[in-house]
């Protein structure tokens, strides 16, 4: 089976091109995991980590928050909202991010904005993770 | 004759106009790029976003789509997006004129929101509705900026304000040529692509799957506009300001041949009172 084409495209770049063997991305309705030969598929995205393996070489993670992929037999193109490699992320700022996130969720200021509360707060967690602090 | 004096005043004042318009070239210049190469960093996105779109809009019928459904139109919106600053030649005159002889020709009622100081300003002082207006987007629109348009803009449109909305922006070709533009934003009417023969697989549902999609569809759409109005602002203003370098050094040359005449005639009038004076001695 040829290896997959991994596209990754935010609105402000291609992120990531390369060829890899298996993909992990967090799909709305759960991680799903994408190997050569897949059938054509659609779905949106959740802020999370999407994990691919190159040939021979280990695994890499990439934080994403929200987006959707697009998977046929041999490619899988991920339009994200932001895409951020391991080695790009700004780890302080996510760890205060989640902080300011939580604290807001623990104190429910008045007129806050829950979902948006959440939102940050799923984006912060995927990046801490996909640089490997959570 | 032009008194030296002045001559010397004026060649000095155009002097450093033109070294204003020439840091301005400059400037303009190197945001162009910067502009250029966001348009193009925008597009694979877009026309991917676009393809799939459009394969979903021919598999959901678009009327269970808040975005797509169209609806009778009782006000149209149309979003002008203008630049803040003048001195970009026809720039912003341009795009003003073809916003006004649509509103003219509009036979529903309608509405601006406006982008821009200058829209805002030439219609604030006409009898037209505008519903919001933004300035300060700056030289390098972003995407934060982008989705909150089109946030804007969108619940504009849901919440019934608007029933239509267009974007009317500057289209941008080169550094010499920028079009403006009227294009339909909303409701979403992407082209159907159809069928490409694959048989997709849609999580959750194909009608899931738009309704996450369209809400990017706009925001992308308003962000390549932006881009789009911002490239051409930079090209019309590079222009402009090239032509006004050009002129004023036109200029300068002109009003120097005009000093070195005057200061020429100067010397000949002394000699010829000098002579005069020793003639007149004998």
């Amino acid at each position: 089976m040829p290896p997959l084409q991994l596209e990754v495209i935010t609105p402000e770049r291609v992120t990531l091109k390369t060829e890899v063997e298996d993909v992990i991305a967090p799909g709305i309705l759960g991680y799903l995991g994408i190997l050569p030969g897949h059938a054509p598929l659609i779905t949106p995205l959740k802020a999370g980590v999407v994990t691919y393996r190159r040939q021979d070489d280990g695994k890499e993670r990439l934080a994403v928050s929200g987006g959707f992929l697009e998977a046929g037999p041999e490619h899988v193109v991920i339009l994200a909202d932001t895409a951020e490699k391991a080695s790009e992320i700004d780890v302080e700022r996510a760890r205060q991010a989640k902080e300011r996130a939580e604290k807001r969720l623990r104190e429910r200021p008045p007129g806050l904005d829950v979902a948006r509360a959440e939102a940050a707060l799923q984006r912060a967690i995927a990046r801490l993770k996909a640089a490997g602090e959570l | 004759m032009p008194n030296m004096r002045d001559l010397k005043r004026r060649i000095r004042s155009i002097r450093s106009t033109q070294h204003i318009t020439r840091a301005m070239k400059m400037v303009a210049a190197a945001k162009l790029r910067k502009a250029q190469a966001q348009v193009t960093a925008a597009r694979p996105y877009a026309e991917k976003l676009e393809e799939v779109v459009g394969r979903l809009m021919g598999a959901v019928d678009p009327e269970t789509q808040p975005l797509a459904a169209a609806r009778e139109v009782k006000k149209a919106g149309y979003v002008l997006l203008t630049g803040d600053r003048g001195l970009a030649g026809g720039y912003n005159a341009n795009l003003i004129r073809l916003a006004e002889e649509r509103l003219q020709a509009e036979e529903r009622p309608a509405a601006l929101v406006t982008v821009g100081r200058k829209g805002r300003d030439y219609f604030r002082r006409r009898q037209v509705e505008i519903v919001r207006s933004f300035t300060d987007i700056g030289d390098e629109p972003d995407l934060i900026q982008a989705r909150e348009l089109a946030r804007q803009l969108v619940e504009l449109y849901l919440e019934g304000t608007l029933d239509e909305v267009n974007l009317v922006y500057t289209r941008f070709y080169s550094a010499l040529r920028q079009v403006p533009r009227i294009e339909p934003l909303l409701p979403i009417k992407a082209g159907a692509t159809g069928e490409d023969g694959r048989e997709y697989i849609y999580e959750p549902s194909p009608a899931e799957v738009l309704k996450a999609l369209l809400p990017r569809y706009c925001e992308i759409k308003v962000y390549q506009a932006l881009l789009e109005a911002k490239a051409s602002e930079h090209g019309a203003r590079m222009t402009a300001m090239d032509n006004a370098t050009e002129n004023a050094a036109e200029m300068i040359d002109k009003l120097t041949l005009s000093f070195n005449r005057a200061r020429q005639a100067a010397i000949t009038r002394e000699i010829l009172e000098v002579v005069a004076g020793a003639d007149a001695l004998k």
